[in-house]
C-alpha cells in the first residue's frame, strides 16, 4: 500500500482571506490527499512546528497580504533549521510576477497565481513529493 | 531505525513524528519500533474525548491541554477526523482550535484520518498512543471523530472517556439509547450557557440514576470557548481514574484492553496470510458467482493455511 500524501495548508500573515486556502484544501482532499488545515494568521514558527509534528510531505502557503516575500522564505529557512528541508513548499495568493524568481530562489518550489487550476496544484504535488 | 527509537524515547519531536508516520502507514520498521518501545509504555494517562460533531470536542481539548500544561504535565494529542469514502482523502481540521499550543514543546498534536476504519478512531490509533506514551507524555488525549450513536472504540482504549454533549440535539429518548451514551465515564455538557442546558443535565441525571455501575459518571457543565468549567472537568477526569484504581475494576479493564489489542493483531495477521494465499482470488470469484457459499469459502481458505476447517 502506498503512503497517502499529507499536505499542510497554512495561511501566514495577517490577512483573513481564507477562501482560496479552503478551496485548495478541498481539492486536495478530493484528490485523495490528507490535508491539515490550521486556519488564518499563523506565524512561520507555528506553521513549521505543525508541519514537523504532522510529518507532512508538503506545505502550501497562502498569502494575500503582500508579505509573501518575508513570510514564505522564513518558512523554508525554519524548516531547514529544524532538519526538515526535504518538505516541499509551494505558495499561492496575490503575488506579483516580479517576486516569483526571488521566491523560487529562496526555496519555494512553485507559485500558483489567481486563475491557476486546482488540477495544476494536485499534479505538481504528485510529481514532486518524495513519498517513502 | 535504532536512532529513531532512541530519539523517540528521549522525547525528540522529529523522531516521534517520523515513527508515527511509519506506524500509522504500516511501513517497514513498524514492528521493530513497537517491539522496542512497548516495554517503555504504560505510564501515560489515556484520556478519550468523544461526542457528536460540533459539540466542541476540539475546543474543549484545547482548554484541557492548557489546564494540564498549567499543572506541569506534558500532553500528546491524537485528533481523528474522517476520511472521504469516495476519494480516500481527508481534511484534518481539529488543530485549528489548538494552535495556541503549536510552539509549546510540552504539547505534541497529531492528526489522523480514519481511512474508512469504523468505530470512531483511525486504524492504528492504539499503536500511535504507545509511541506518545513511550516518548514520555504524561497525558495522551484521543479526540475521536464526531460520533453518532455507535462509534464506541474509544472506551476500549482510554482510562477515562469524556462524552461531550450539547443542548438541543434531541429529546430524552436519545439519552436512553444504547451506544455512545453508555460509554461515558464523565459527561461534559458543553455550551452550558445555552438554552436547554439545565434540561439536558436533568435528563442525564435521570438516566444515570438507573445505571448500576460501581463507578457512576459525573456530569460537568462547560463553556469551552470561555474556559468555563474546565478546571472542574479535569479534576473530575482524574477523580474518575482514581476511583477506578481503587475499585479493583482496573485489572479487568486492562485485561479487556490487552485482549482487544491482541485481537486486532490476530485479525491483521490472519487476514494478511489468507489474502496472500494462491487460491484466494479464485475463492472470491466462486463466491461472487454464487458457486460457493461464503462459509465453504472460509473453510477452504483456513485449510489452505493449514488450520482446521472447523475454525
Amino acid at each position: 500500500m502506498s503512503k497517502k500524501i499529507k499536505v499542510l495548508i497554512a495561511k501566514p500573515g495577517l490577512d483573513g482571506h481564507d477562501r482560496g486556502a479552503k478551496v485548495v484544501s478541498r481539492a486536495l482532499r478530493d484528490a485523495g490527499m490528507e490535508v491539515i488545515y490550521t486556519g488564518i494568521r499563523q506565524t512561520p514558527e507555528q506553521i513549521v512546528a505543525t508541519a514537523i509534528q504532522e510529518d507532512v510531505d508538503s506545505i502550501g502557503l497562502s498569502c494575500l497580504s503582500g508579505a509573501h516575500n518575508k513570510l514564505f522564505p522564513k518558512v523554508v529557512d525554519l524548516l531547514k533549521e529544524k532538519g526538515a528541508g526535504d518538505v516541499l513548499v509551494f505558495g499561492g495568493g496575490i503575488i506579483p510576477d516580479e517576486d516569483i524568481p526571488g521566491l523560487k530562489a529562496a526555496g519555494i518550489a512553485e507559485i500558483f497565481l489567481p486563475g491557476a487550476s486546482t488540477e495544476e496544484t494536485i499534479e505538481f504535488i504528485r510529481q514532486n513529493v518524495k513519498t517513502a | 531505525m535504532e536512532a529513531l527509537v532512541t530519539g523517540l524515547l528521549a522525547g525528540k519531536v522529529r523522531s516521534l513524528a517520523k515513527a508515527i508516520t511509519i506506524v500509522e502507514n504500516d511501513l517497514p520498521g513498524k514492528r521493530e519500533i513497537l517491539q522496542s518501545v512497548y516495554p517503555r509504555t504504560g505510564n501515560a494517562y489515556l484520556l478519550g474525548i468523544t461526542g457528536p460533531p460540533g459539540a466542541g470536542k476540539s475546543t474543549l481539548t484545547d482548554k484541557v491541554i492548557a489546564h494540564l500544561r498549567a499543572q506541569g504535565k506534558t500532553v500528546g494529542v491524537i485528533a481523528v477526523d474522517p476520511s472521504s469514502p469516495f476519494s480516500g482523502g481527508a481534511i484534518l481540521g481539529d488543530r485549528i482550535r489548538m494552535q495556541q499550543h503549536a510552539l509549546d514543546d510540552g504539547v505534541f498534536i497529531r492528526s489522523m484520518a480514519t481511512r474508512s476504519h469504523l468505530g470512531g478512531l483511525a486504524k492504528n490509533t492504539v499503536d500511535v498512543i504507545h509511541l506518545f506514551d513511550a516518548a514520555g507524555k504524561d497525558v495522551v488525549i484521543i479526540e475521536t471523530v464526531g460520533v453518532g450513536q455507535d462509534e464506541v472504540d474509544i472506551v476500549r482504549i482510554a482510562q477515562t472517556t469524556v462524552v461531550v454533549m450539547v443542548p438541543g440535539l434531541g429529546d430524552s429518548i436519545q439519552i436512553s439509547k444504547a451506544g455512545v451514551m453508555e460509554i461515558a465515564d464523565v459527561f461534559a455538557v458543553n455550551k452550558a450557557d445555552r438554552d436547554g442546558a439545565d434540561k439536558l443535565v436533568n435528563e442525564l441525571k435521570a438516566m444515570l440514576e438507573m445505571v448500576k455501575a460501581e463507578v457512576k459518571p459525573e456530569i460537568f457543565r462547560t463553556v469551552a470557548t470561555d474556559g468555563i468549567g474546565i478546571e472542574e472537568l479535569v479534576a473530575g477526569i482524574f477523580a474518575h481514574g482514581r476511583r477506578v484504581e481503587e475499585s479493583g475494576l482496573v485489572a479487568e479493564k486492562r485485561f479487556r484492553q490487552a485482549e482487544n489489542e491482541l485481537k486486532a493483531y490476530i485479525y491483521d495477521m490472519i487476514m494478511e496470510r489468507i489474502t496472500g494465499l494462491d487460491g484466494y482470488d479464485d475463492v472470491v470469484r466462486q463466491v461472487a458467482a454464487k458457486k460457493m457459499t461464503p462459509m465453504t469459502g472460509v473453510e477452504k481458505l483456513f485449510s489452505g493455511l493449514g488450520l482446521p476447517e472447523e475454525a
